[in-house]
């Protein structure tokens, strides 16, 4: 019983994440790609959480979900993105396109080597977010210090990319 | 059907190749910067099902690590498409190809 309602909620959120990556895909305004790719996100935190990954699925969330969308939606709402523009000849551009994608699918699937039987194996006992969390802090230190710098260097670099032009203004309004 | 390690890497398999056909097909910046992010996840799908499958943790760090570059890496992104359009008053792939040889 157990089993099956855990394989239940592994093909729920499967599918609906399948989906909703089609709708990111293929809407055709921002706005509704956007909130596709959130619903996505919210599937994926449901499927590390389906591999008991908890921490990892509540990271997903609250960082995409939250964090990342909101982001994603203020650039759009910032730009007044309308939509596409439908190309010509559309159809064979959309075949090669999703040939391309099938290929690249196959040949995904061949190396995976499917069909071995591999079950997961049970959660060991006490394997949870103590476990992360001293991997972290111990033999993971020095990356986990390095993201920082990162965090630390991707905010500097948002800032002088985005003030250029208004340094430049305000010079012009002070000469 | 209970899933197991396949069943998790092929749907891995399918997001992402479903977020490279955006990336290729689409031409709206954001929205290639959208498929971007789900060919990341589709690998942090495949990280945490092999990370259970080892029964070791060290996937579930890595997992965290991207997580992390992911949402650096959404930041500078966009403040680049910003600076771009602030420029060049177009977010579409079509009219940015000035590099074009």
């Amino acid at each position: 019983m157990e089993s099956f309602v855990s394989s239940l909620v592994f093909w729920v959120f499967a599918t609906g994440l399948v989906a909703f990556s089609v709708l990111t895909v293929a809407g055709r305004s921002p706005v509704s790609s956007a909130m596709s790719l959130v619903a996505t996100m919210i599937f994926v935190g449901g499927i590390l959480i389906t591999l008991q990954a908890y921490f990892l699925g509540m990271m997903q969330v609250m960082v995409y979900a939250g964090a990342v969308m909101v982001l994603f939606l203020f650039i759009i709402m910032l730009l007044n993105l309308d939509q596409e523009s439908v190309r010509k000849k559309a159809w064979v551009k959309a075949l090669s396109g999703v040939a391309l994608c099938g290929g690249l699918f196959w040949i995904l699937l061949g190396g995976l080597g499917l069909g071995q039987s591999r079950p997961l194996p049970p959660v060991p006992q006490g394997s949870d977010i103590r476990d992360l969390g001293r991997l972290l802090f111990t033999e993971y230190l020095l990356p986990f210090e390095l993201t920082a710098v990162l965090l630390l260097v991707a905010i500097v670099g948002v800032i002088l990319l985005c003030h250029q032009v208004r340094d430049r203004a305000a010079k012009k309004g002070g000469a | 059907m209970i899933p197991t390690l396949d069943h998790y890497l092929v749907l891995s398999a399918l997001v992402f190749c479903i977020g490279l056909a955006g990336v290729v097909m689409r031409r709206s910046l954001i929205v290639i910067y959208m498929s971007l992010e789900l060919m990341l996840t589709a690998s942090i799908i495949a990280l945490a099902a092999f990370s259970r499958f080892n029964q070791s943790l060290d996937g579930q760090v890595l997992v965290f690590f991207i997580i992390t570059v992911a949402a650096a890496e959404v930041a500078v992104g966009l403040a680049i498409i910003v600076a771009l359009f602030r420029q060049r008053k177009t977010s579409h792939t079509d009219e940015i190809a000035w590099l074009k040889f």
